[in-house]
């Protein structure tokens, strides 16, 4: 050996020189891939920024701790395939900040609910779950629908959501108050929320914006961004 | 460096040859077998590296040489189902109901595949067994809206009501309330007849009559027994799509409420679509 392992330990700027190289070696090891990591990223086509209704919604998916019991993550497994649809990918969730994915299912797994059920069923169903469904163990949410929607900071937040990734556009911000109360009145002309936000459901019929309102419209869009059978997403269809 | 590896005199194992003011260390290494899984484990993960995806590359992630991946192993798995079923569904996605219906195993798989489809699809909304639910159509009772035969049926599964698709049945009810067509006498008056109609009245409710002629036969039949080409929901009857009791007439009429039915063409492949098809039919209601 050129040093020797005395000489090493009786000079402490060469032990702390060789210190600093071995432990840089480690991180090297574990940094160096994440230069790359981009190149795995998978690019489908169809997932956007929710809308601003949708996104509160989802603010109140969260509040009320509905992924305490329900996942939307269907994996890769047959089972789960053939009850549920298509398998969740992780750029479905890639605007979701945090993501729903959840792992525990006392409830259904939610990651492709959006258009199974109608409006009415949902408000049925958020109201009294065993009106509709006798067995059902869910809580009742009555209150959603008596609960004004709070729209005053919806474009703040919007912006803290640009601020976290999601490309919303100046456009959309601009248009937050207005695209909600679009999409609360399906009797409201939508083609320019659809433009903005392809695929978006509209509830209710104006008149009071309720959370109720806001929670069904992120719902029906669960699931539903990716075409699966759009040809550009032709590697992922089973 | 270790200078004075020794014995040591009380348990006689060898000393590290380290001295620190008078102590000594036993020279205890791991034990072999300990050491050996380490180093065997450190090489495994080498060899995991190299077999299945680990690191990603400047064009994508390094796949592996085995090239696993869930979504293949999914793949397959669904496609060896899809082959296991694939006789019994080719038969039923290319037969007539009529021929189906001829075939007692074929039917049976048929409404096998169609009840469990049914039971995580479409029982939230009509109950278990198509008991149906307030505004939602009881499936088992006969009283359909958009006609009980199994291809009206398949028609309705395929396109759902009011669901967007252009093939959707489309029917609507006028908001005689709220769009000011009718008095709130008027739709009262209606109401009782309506109340006539379904059994809970026995008034002559005259007034009522004239103006159901006059509004409601165009969609509902001339004695309220429903017309199924436009969607006219069969009033004469004892089973009611939203209730019996009066207040839900006249909130009815006022203001009608229109269900909603999916389109299932887009989660459900062709054959699921005529097993649930056959299921529906044999609740009981079927025509």
């Amino acid at each position: 050996m050129f040093i020797r392992h005395e000489t090493i330990e009786k000079n402490a700027f060469l032990m702390l020189i060789l210190t600093l190289l071995v432990i840089s070696i480690g991180g090297i090891v574990e940094v160096i891939p994440l230069f790359t990591i981009e190149t795995t990223v998978e690019h489908v086509t169809g997932v956007r920024p929710y809308t601003p209704l949708e996104s509160r919604g989802r603010d109140i998916y969260v509040r009320e701790g509905c992924y305490t019991c329900h996942s939307q993550m269907i994996r890769a497994l047959r089972d789960e395939v053939e009850r549920y649809g298509h398998y969740s990918i992780a750029a479905e969730s890639m605007y979701d900040h945090p993501f729903q994915w959840g792992s525990k299912r006392i409830g259904p797994d939610l990651a492709r609910v959006g258009g199974k059920y109608s409006n009415d069923w949902h408000y049925a169903h958020l109201i009294n779950a065993q009106s509709v469904v006798p067995e059902s163990l869910m809580p009742h949410y009555a209150f959603l629908a008596d609960t004004r929607l709070d729209l005053d900071d919806l474009t703040k937040r919007l912006k803290a959501q640009r601020a976290v990734g999601v490309p919303y556009t100046d456009e959309q911000i601009a248009n937050a108050q207005a695209d909600a109360r679009t999409q609360t009145d399906t009797n409201a002309d939508q083609k320019a929320l659809l433009k903005r936000y392809p695929k978006a459901v509209a509830v209710g019929t104006g008149g009071t914006i309720t959370e109720m309102d806001a929670l069904i419209a992120y719902l029906q869009v669960l699931g539903t961004m990716v075409d699966f059978a759009d040809p550009a997403n032709e590697n992922l269809r089973q | 460096m270790p200078t004075k590896i020794e014995k040591d005199s009380v348990t006689g194992e060898m000393t590290t040859g380290h001295e620190w003011d008078g102590l000594k260390e036993l020279n205890r290494p791991l034990p072999k077998w300990w050491i050996y899984i380490l180093y065997a484990t450190m090489a495994w993960a080498v060899v995991w590296c190299v077999l299945y995806p680990s690191v990603p590359g400047l064009t994508g992630y390094y796949h592996g040489t085995l090239g696993y991946s869930q979504r293949t192993t999914v793949d397959r798995d669904v496609a060896a189902v899809a082959k296991q079923r694939g006789t019994y569904m080719a038969r039923i996605k290319t037969l007539p109901f009529a021929d189906i219906r001829k075939d007692p195993q074929l039917l049976a798989v048929a409404e096998t595949a169609g009840r469990i489809t049914f039971a995580n699809n479409c029982q939230p909304c009509h109950g278990a067994g198509g008991g149906g639910n307030p505004g939602y159509p009881a499936l088992a009772a006969g009283n359909w809206i958009w006609g009980g035969k199994l291809e009206d049926i398949q028609q309705t599964l395929i396109y759902g009501i009011r669901s967007g698709l252009d093939n959707a049945r489309q029917s609507q009810m006028p908001r005689f309330g709220a769009d000011a067509m009718l008095k709130p006498a008027e739709i009262e008056q209606i109401a009782d007849y309506v109340m006539v109609l379904y059994g809970k009245s026995n008034g002559d409710a005259a007034a009522g009559k004239k103006l159901f002629a006059e509004n409601c036969v165009a969609c509902h039949g001339a004695n309220g027994e429903g017309i199924r080409e436009v969607g006219g929901p069969r009033l004469a009857s004892k089973a009611h799509l939203l209730g019996d009791d009066r207040a839900t007439v006249i909130a009815q009429i006022n203001n009608p409420r229109m269900g909603v039915m999916p389109n299932w063409n887009t989660r459900l492949d062709e054959a699921t679509i005529k097993s649930v098809t056959l299921y529906v039919h044999a609740l009981g209601g079927g025509e």
